[in-house]
Formats: structure tokens, C-alpha cells, sequence
């Protein structure tokens, strides 16, 4: 496929979602054109909301590095939401237990969201290469299960004093909040960043990388070549996890400033589809991931201007989610016509 | 009725699995269709029966051109298929089974079907209890559940491919009592088969297909030695290798038993010397891969030594076997040795000594460059592999062979290479030779095997029936002993 038409595919998918969108609107008698306006305008279109938008942008830039590695490595990670959440809950274990000055917890919370994330992800690694239990079924388990923990703690040990409720923990000390320039949450922003960078050099300019795609694309020809298969699928877990931990944390320390049930915040699932869009190729995450979190920032102000549903922005995802597989099939369809075209010519 | 084939042709690229095939099949014959791996028997079938669409050519019932898009349509008009696995719903009962391709509406009619199940037992001598689930159920028993579930659907043809793999002698007995009772009571009956010995015992006809053609039908009796020659081509063999002085005992096997799927080699001894080549014949699943992917250490013996080098490798993993200097190299190329959607510099890379964290893929594109013109590979450092002729795929893969080697291990080496290709291929092969290399390699071409081995070890379901030297050997007697005989009749 030529350069081009790769770049085309994403492209396209985002304006057939859109053209659906304005569809969808059309039917249930909005105005499409200022829908679409009021979606700007709450998210990147004025100053004041583009904080909002970088801190929903940030995790979801996060999970989305962390999946490249795996997905590059033939590893369908789905556990990502959960691993968010156990990041979640280290960091939050971390600024309820120690009380020193910011600069140690903050770090010292980062690291230990990270561990959580990465051992939450290694599990269904460890499952898949040991027992070949197929990582989907031990990761969406794993995500109940993460998140029924955080349940447990926000009603149970960590529930606020004389209240059960699963509204979430006491807010953190504001200390231990991420600190901010203006509104923006540069850490998040700056650990999104860095992230996408490194996965990028990772991928394609080390011998871990070529090994891990390998692995990827072609498990038995990596092992004759002589790669530890099983050690390259497992460490993309770890890493994957790791990633997904540095999400958590953000959420945890960055947005919510508590521990909620819904910490997460779907940002697992929506870096699914993120990395699809992008065709696994980290360079491409930031943009396609800003395009999701201005939908979802942008839909609140939707119901507040125009009294639409904010649930609009699930619904454009999903179009989105189905404009990609319309395009992915037509494209592969148009590249196996040309192939045999060749072959003919 | 009578089945006719019209002109068939059915191309995958450049390969031409059928070219031109014409055929008639009479209603009441047993009729065999013999061919090496390959030789397009199975590409015709599935025309036939509507599981692929061939490019140009006609089939016709009694004169009359059928249209056949499916498999649906090929038994609406009487042509039923038995696959090497037979399809069964294995938890299923067998009564389910029976109904579950069943045509007709919405409503089942299990008294009716029941009812014929018990009628088609009854005719054909089949043993199953309908009641009882299909796992439990040998492979035989679901080759008759099949069979009867082909005949209710209303087959006048039926055709099986290779039905006798993976099931007993007194199974395949059973099998060819009932193939006869359905030819007695006027059905075609096509048996696909490579086995001279079963179309020998069973056909009335047989037609001899190679390279994608028919190359000769007969009444049967038919002298085996024709047969194989109708098989194999006029073979003529060029004693050119140069015989190298043989070394050391490199590979010894002792009472090795070794599994893989379903096929079992059992109690192998085999020994071989540095610098010696061994040629591996038989019909595809006898054992030789079996036997390779044990030599390079992929599956683990069930018993016996295996000692290579002179160290016994007994518990040893792939990577004590790569490290002890095997290198395997499977026969599919794109799908068992290369990656596909990676380029030439990656596989390169892949393959290559270095350790350094960072790749720097300027040089690594050099050192692409370089081993692409050392190997006269076609393509470019950023070609991706499945870009590559089959040819220089091998080239691709020989380039990529670590550089000592003590043992090579190889599947179809040339298979779907042109003369070129395959002779560059064993030149480079035979370098490594001479440096004391032994070569384990498996082939379906005679020619290859008697050109470029010291020896062949002949292998018949599971075990190796004879090693035969080669100066002393004919393609003819090799025909023979490939086919399961042990000599011309």
C-alpha cells in the first residue's frame, strides 16, 4: 500500500463518521452545523477548555503507547482498562499512606502505579505464554476484577469516614495533586509525550523492537531465528502495563484527585481504537487520540448549550469504530484486487 | 449417470494446479485418481464439488453442464465430498450430526431421519450407535457417519480424498467393503489417492494426473511399474555429485520414537557422518518431517537417543540444538522461516550476530546490500519478504544460515524452484558440505533425492522400510518403495 493511502484511511474513517454524525443529528432535529460548533467550542475551540481536553487526552495517550507494544507483538492486550485502574490504585495507596513533602510521594506514587499496572498486565502475559490462555478472556477478567477492587477499597478500607458510598475516597491532600501551570496538567502532558516518543524509538530503532515485531508477525520463524519468543510477548505486556500504570496515576493524582470506581474512565477501551486507527503506528497516537478526547470533552458542552445527550460522543465513537472497519475491509479488498492485477499484468 | 470434466483450468499465480483436464467418470466404477503431492488431484476435487471455482472448463451430469458456485450446489446435484477430516460436530450425537446438513425447512424430522440412518447402517454395514456422541466415534466410523449423511442428501458421486490417512488397516478394510457396495449398487465412486498399493487393491479405473494434467487412464490391472513411471515422469538421473570423504558420526538416532500430530515414527535407528547427505523420500506425512523437526530439537522424542556431535541431546530445547550447529530450514518458506511484511535489512538484522541495543539501519541497509549481492537475491535491503520469488526466498533463507553449521536440516529445498534456482540452491548447499557439514533433507523429487544424497532413507507410514545407497539405486526402485513395495511386480 502506498504511503498515501495509508495516511488516507484514518482520514477518511473520521470524515464518514462525521458525515454520519451530522446524519444522526439531522434525524432527531439538531442543527448540525452548530452541534458540531458547540463540540468545537467545548473542547479546542476556546482556550479556557483546552486544559480539559489535554488531561482526557493524556491517558488516553498513555494507553495508547503502551497497546502499540503489544499489539505489535500479537498480543491482543484488551486488559489495558484494568491495568489503568491497578495503576490507579498504587498511586492512590501511595498518597494515603505516606505524608512527606510532594516531591517524594508524587514521584515515589508514579513508580508504584507503574509496578501496579505493569504486574496487573503481566498476569494475563504470564497466562497466555505459559498455559495459552487466551490473553482477551484473562484481560477482560482482569478488568472486573480490578475494578471490583477498587470498589472494594472505596466502600471498605478507604471508604470516607461515616459514609459508604461508591462516589469514591476522601480527596487526596492537594499536595499530592499534580501541580499545574495555568490549568495544564504539564506532567501528564509531558509523560504523554514522552511515552509516545519512546514507544516510537522502541519500535523502530532497537533490536528489542525488530525482535518483538517479529514475534508479532511471525511467531515460529522468530523462534527459529533464535528470539525467546515467550520472554518478547510477556515483557510487551510488562511494558504495556507499565504505560497503562502512568495512566492510572494521572488519573488518580491529576483529574479525579481521588480514588473512584470509574478512575479509569474508558480510556483502556478508547486506546483500542485509537491505536487501530492509527495502524499500530505510535507517531500517529496524539492526533487521532486529541480527535477522541475533544468528541468526548466537547459532548458535555453539547447537552448544556443545545440539549442534546453528552451521550452523542459515544455514539460518534461508535460510528468512528464502524467507519474504520468499513474502510480497513474496503482498503484491504482494493489491495488484494490491485495485487492480483499485478500478478496478471 | 456419467460425470464429465470439460477442459478444466484453475491457476493460483503462476502455478498451474489444473491445466486442461478432461476426464469421464462412469456410474458403478471404482475409479482412482493417483498423482504425487501436487499433481492437482485435490484442486480438481474441489471443483468438482463446488468448494472452489475454476477458471475456465465445464463439468457436466449426463451431457448436461452443471453450475457449481458451492458446495451446496454440488450436492443438489448428486456430487458429495468426504475431506480427510470428515466434517463431524464432534459433541454432537451422531443422529444430530446426520440431521445437521440436512436440507429441506425449518422443521426436522428426526423419526425420519433416524429412520433413514438406521436403513443406510443396515445396507452398508455400519457399526455406530446413533445415539452415542461423535468424538467418541474412530476416525473410520465418521468417515461412514459421512457417508451415510452424503447418500440421504441424495450423492449419486462421492469422492474421497485421501480417506485412508490416519485411520487403521481394518478400518480401511471396512472402508473399501462399503466404497464397493456403493459402486455395486451404481454410484461413482472417486478414490484420490498416492498410494499405488490401495488403488491397486480397489479401483476398476484409474487415471494418472502430474503437473495439473492427465497423463494416463487405464482399466485396471495395471502393471505397478507403469504406474510409477506415469507418477514420476521419465526420470533421468546425472550422477554429477562429487562423492566427499565422509567423517565422523555426526547425527545417531538409537530407538527413537517421536510424535508429531498424527503421525508417529517409531523405533528409528539412523546414523550419519560429517560431510554426508542424506535424502529422506516418501509420501508427504510419513514421518521425514517428523523426523526433522526432532533432529533440530522442536519436538521432544517419546523414547530412544538422540546424540549429536557426540553429546546426547536427550531434554535439550531448540536453542541447545541451534547452539550444538542444527539449522532447520522448513518448507514453508514465508510461513516457517520468514516474517512476512519485514524487509530484507530487518530479516538480516534479525538474523545476524549483533547485540548492540539501538539498530542503526543505515549500515544495517549496507549490510542488506551486501548479503543480497553475495546471494544473487532479487529485491532491494527494503523489500519485504513476501515481495521475493519462491527462489530467492530460499536465497533469502540460505543468506540468513548462521555461518558454521554441523548439521542442516531441510524440507523441499527446491520445491517450486526453476532448474536455476534449484541448482544454485544445492551448489551452496554442497559448499557447506564440503566444509564437513551434513545435510538431513526431504524431497519429493526422485531426481533430487538420487542426484545430491550418499544415501535415502525410504519412509512408509511412520518408518523407514529401507536406506538404499545411491549409485546402486534406480528412480524406478525408489518408485516402487515409496509407493510401499518393495520391488517391481
Amino acid at each position: 500500500m502506498s504511503r498515501l493511502s495509508r495516511m488516507k484511511a484514518p482520514l477518511i474513517s473520521i470524515a464518514l463518521a462525521l458525515a454520519a454524525t451530522v446524519g444522526l443529528l439531522l434525524v432527531v432535529d439538531a442543527p448540525p452545523i452548530e452541534a458540531l460548533g458547540q463540540l468545537w467550542d467545548g473542547s479546542l475551540g476556546r482556550l479556557e477548555k483546552i486544559p480539559d481536553t489535554l488531561i482526557t487526552w493524556s491517558p488516553l495517550v498513555l494507553a495508547s503507547a503502551g497497546l502499540i507494544v503489544t499489539f505489535q507483538a500479537g498480543m491482543w492486550n484488551i486488559g489495558v482498562e484494568g491495568q489503568i485502574i491497578a495503576g490507579a490504585i498504587g498511586a492512590a495507596l501511595v498518597v494515603r499512606e505516606l505524608t512527606m513533602p510532594a516531591v517524594v510521594v508524587i514521584p515515589i506514587a508514579f513508580v508504584v502505579g507503574t509496578a501496579f499496572g505493569s504486574a496487573w498486565a503481566v498476569v494475563p502475559g504470564w497466562l497466555r505464554t505459559r498455559f495459552g490462555v487466551h490473553e482477551i478472556f484473562s484481560g477482560v477478567a482482569l478488568t472486573f476484577l480490578a475494578g471490583s477492587v477498587a470498589v472494594y477499597l472505596i466502600i471498605g478500607p478507604w471508604s470516607r469516614a461515616g459514609i459508604a458510598s461508591t462516589s469514591g475516597t476522601d480527596p487526596f491532600p492537594t499536595e499530592y495533586w499534580l501541580p499545574t501551570v495555568g490549568d495544564y496538567s504539564w506532567v501528564a502532558i509531558a509523560l504523554a509525550l514522552i511515552s509516545v516518543a519512546v514507544v516510537f524509538v522502541l519500535m523502530r530503532g532497537t533490536r528489542y523492537g525488530l525482535r518483538l515485531k517479529a514475534v508479532g508477525r511471525n511467531e515460529f520463524s522468530a523462534f527459529l531465528m533464535g528470539v525467546r519468543t515467550k520472554r518478547y510477548m510477556l515483557s510487551s505486556f510488562a511494558i504495556c502495563g507499565a504505560l497503562a500504570g502512568v495512566a492510572g496515576t494521572v488519573q488518580a493524582l491529576g483529574f479525579h484527585h481521588k480514588l473512584v470506581p470509574a478512575v479509569s474512565g474508558g480510556y483502556g477501551f478508547l486506546a483500542i481504537l485509537v491505536v487501530l486507527l492509527a495502524g499500530f503506528r505510535a507517531l500517529w497516537t496524539p492526533a487521532i487520540a486529541l480527535f477522541f478526547a475533544a468528541v468526548l470533552v466537547g459532548s458535555t458542552q453539547l447537552s448544556l448549550r443545545l440539549n442534546i445527550d453528552s451521550d452523542l460522543a459515544g455514539v460518534i465513537q461508535g460510528v468512528l469504530v464502524l467507519a474504520i472497519l468499513v474502510v480497513g475491509g474496503w482498503q484491504a479488498r482494493h489491495a488484494r484486487h490491485t495485487a492480483r492485477q499485478g500478478e496478471e499484468a | 449417470m456419467a460425470l464429465e470434466l470439460r477442459d478444466i483450468h484453475k491457476h493460483y499465480g503462476p502455478v498451474r494446479a489444473n491445466d486442461g483436464v478432461t476426464l469421464t467418470f462412469q456410474p458403478g466404477e471404482l475409479h482412482g485418481l493417483l498423482g504425487e503431492n501436487g499433481a492437482g488431484k485435490s484442486t480438481l476435487m474441489k471443483v468438482i464439488s463446488g468448494f472452489i471455482e475454476a477458471d475456465s472448463g465445464e463439468v457436466a451430469i449426463d451431457g448436461t453442464p452443471i453450475d457449481l458456485r458451492s458446495p451446496a450446489d454440488a450436492i443438489t446435484a448428486g456430487i458429495g465430498m468426504l475431506h480427510q477430516d470428515p466434517l463431524v460436530f464432534l459433541p454432537f450425537t451422531v443422529l444430530d450430526n446426520f440431521l445437521a446438513g440436512s436440507g429441506g425447512g425449518v422443521r426436522l424430522d428426526r423419526k425420519e431421519g433416524a429412520a433413514r440412518l438406521e436403513e443406510a447402517a443396515r445396507r452398508y454395514g455400519f457399526t455406530f450407535d446413533p445415539h452415542t456422541l461423535a468424538r467418541n466415534l474412530t476416525v473410520g466410523e465418521r468417515q461412514q457417519l459421512e457417508i451415510a449423511r452424503l447418500l440421504w442428501l441424495g450423492a449419486r458421486v462421492l469422492i474421497l480424498d485421501e480417506p485412508t490417512t490416519g485411520i487403521s488397516a481394518s478400518q480401511r478394510e471396512k472402508l473399501f467393503e462399503v466404497l464397493r457396495r456403493l459402486a455395486e449398487d451404481g454410484m461413482i465412486v472417486i478414490f484420490v489417492s498416492h498410494k499405488l498399493e490401495e488403488i491397486e487393491q480397489l479401483c476398476d479405473r484409474v487415471t494418472v494426473m502430474r503437473h495439473g494434467r492427465v497423463v494416463g487412464d487405464a482399466v485396471m490391472p495395471v502393471p505397478a511399474h507403469q504406474l510409477v513411471q506415469l507418477m514420476f515422469g521419465d526420470i533421468t538421473t546425472t550422477p554429477g555429485r562429487l562423492p566427499a570423504a565422509l567423517g565422523d558420526i555426526a547425527v545417531r538416532l538409537a530407538g527413537v520414537t517421536v510424535t508429531e500430530r498424527l503421525v508417529t515414527v517409531s523405533e528409528l535407528d539412523l546414523e550419519v557422518r560429517e560431510a554426508e547427505v542424506l535424502g529422506l523420500a516418501g509420501l508427504e506425512g510419513s514421518g521425514q518431517r517428523t523426523l526433522l523437526q526432532a533432529c533440530a530439537g522442536l519436538i521432544p522424542p517419546r523414547r530412544g537417543s538422540l546424540t549429536i556431535g557426540g553429546r546426547a541431546m536427550a531434554g535439550s530445547g531448540y536453542r541447545e540444538f541451534r547452539a550444538a550447529g542444527v539449522h532447520y530450514l522448513p518448507a514453508g518458506r514465508l510461513e516457517e522461516g520468514l516474517v512476512r511484511g519485514m524487509s530484507l535489512a530487518e530479516h538480516f538484522e534479525l538474523t545476524s550476530d549483533r547485540t548492540s541495543f539501538f539498530v542503526d539501519w543505515g549500515t544495517a541497509a549496507e549490510r542488506a546490500d551486501e548479503g543480497i549481492r553475495a546471494y544473487s537475491i532479487k529485491g532491494g535491503a527494503a523489500s519485504t519478504a513476501e515481495s521475493l520469488s519462491g527462489g530467492n526466498q530460499q536465497r533469502l533463507l540460505l543468506a540468513m544460515m548462521p555461518g558454521a553449521t554441523r548439521l542442516l536440516l531441510l524440507e523441499h529445498p527446491t520445491r517450486g524452484l526453476d532448474i536455476e534456482s534449484a541448482e544454485w540452491v544445492w551448489n551452496r548447499l554442497l559448499e557447506r558440505r564440503a566444509s564437513g557439514t551434513s545435510i538431513i533433507f526431504a524431497s519429493a523429487d526422485l531426481d533430487e533425492l538420487l542426484r545430491y544424497s550418499d544415501r535415502v532413507a525410504v519412509f512408509f507410514a511412520g518408518r523407514v522400510i529401507s536406506v538404499v545407497e545411491t549409485p546402486s539405486t534406480t528412480p524406478d526402485e525408489l518408485g516402487h518403495l515409496i509407493g510401499g513395495r518393495s520391488g517391481p511386480a
